[in-house]
């Protein structure tokens, strides 16, 4: 995982990561791969009508927001930080323990270039395509097969990356 | 209530219920919500091609695949059941701009004038599905995150490095919109 944090300090049950898996499942109780795995299946569901039913995934609402003609989605992830951040703050303050009943576990994530370089790259992405990683599921979903092509691209992509990774200034 | 379902709904909703997707998931089993890296995990499972970054228990992370699966799901619930009859209100500043680029406005969620088959191997193709796709997908990897991982989950634990990258993230489409798009769409 990312280095280590204070977090993995304090906690001594932290599972060790693959190289710096952004968003790693960091559950102690053993999970069947089905079973176990069907309940994010539904958040994923409930968050993809989200994304639709607020138009998130309309390349219209993109390019109104780099545009500034429209608060929306300004609107949306403002509010989505706050809440958020809210809740991470209450878990934290109060302790909060997962339905297994362990400790969550928080990473901290440490600066490097790509923070900037490919950021940026993947804004350009961001405004061609109107969909970040989330979208594209949504928008093919909502019938727009043609995004697959656009979701393999995204998968090459992250596939050269792999490739080229050691070459890259971090 | 159905009727209420149907209408766009607003950004404070909208916003309200992407944000507790955070706590959610945590609390489901201590999950990190982050979109992108299941990109990476399809490349770990289908050609991890001896590259070390795709070396790892993939099926550790199964859950983020099907949790993307559910999206996926969710956009086809949304569009064929709690679907808006009503054309996508666009704001006519942006209806203005997009015209005067020769894009037709045709107040569905995506333009059909470039999002269809037909553009699949033309120019615009190029640019808009596999260009667009692969700066997609390789920034955010080498980002470390994208709008969930880094705007939401990252700002929600107050993380600077997530604040640097969502300005990028800003920059970026701030830049193809007004520098690179007018000078791109002249090539169509």
């Amino acid at each position: 995982m990312q280095n280590t944090t204070e977090e993995f300090v304090t906690n001594p049950l932290v599972l060790e990561h693959p190289i710096e898996c952004e968003a790693p499942n960091d559950q102690l109780t053993l999970e069947t791969p089905i079973v176990s795995n069907v309940k994010y299946m539904v958040v994923g569901i409930l968050f993809g009508i989200v994304f639709v039913k607020a138009e998130i995934i309309s390349w219209y609402r993109i390019q109104e927001m780099f545009r500034l003609h429209s608060f929306h989605m300004y609107g949306a992830i403002g509010t989505a930080v706050v809440v958020g951040m809210i809740s991470v703050w209450l878990i934290k303050k109060f302790k909060i323990r997962t339905m297994q009943g362990e400790e969550v576990v928080f990473h901290k994530k440490d600066f490097h270039w790509g923070n900037i370089i490919g950021a940026s790259m993947f804004g350009l992405g961001w405004a061609i395509t109107g969909a970040c990683p989330g979208p594209l599921f949504a928008q093919i979903g909502s019938g727009f097969l043609v995004v697959l092509v656009t979701l393999v691209s995204a998968i090459a992509g992250t596939w050269f990356y792999g490739l080229l990774r050691d070459r890259l200034p971090h | 209530m159905l009727e209420l379902i149907r209408q766009p709904w607003p950004w404070y909703v909208a916003g309200a219920l992407i944000g507790l997707t955070v706590p959610v998931l945590l609390l489901l089993g201590n999950k990190h919500f982050g979109i992108s890296s299941s990109l990476r995990h399809i490349c770990a499972a289908c050609l991890p091609a001896n590259i070390s970054f795709f070396k790892y228990n993939w099926r550790r992370e199964m859950w983020n695949l099907f949790f993307v699966g559910g999206v996926l799901l969710g956009g086809l619930v949304a569009t064929q059941l709690l679907s808006n009859p009503d054309p996508i209100q666009v704001s006519a500043q942006t209806v203005q701009d997009l015209e005067a680029l020769n894009v037709v406005v045709d107040n569905e969620l995506m333009p059909a004038s470039i999002f269809s088959f037909e553009n699949l191997f033309s120019l615009k193709g190029l640019v808009f599905f596999v260009l667009g796709g692969f700066l997609v997908g390789f920034g955010t990897r080498y980002a470390g995150g994208c709008t969930s991982g880094h705007s939401i989950m990252g700002l929600s634990t107050l993380q600077w490095p997530s604040l640097v990258a969502t300005c990028c993230f800003m920059a970026g489409g701030f830049a193809m919109v007004h520098l690179i798009f007018p000078w791109l769409m002249k090539l169509f």
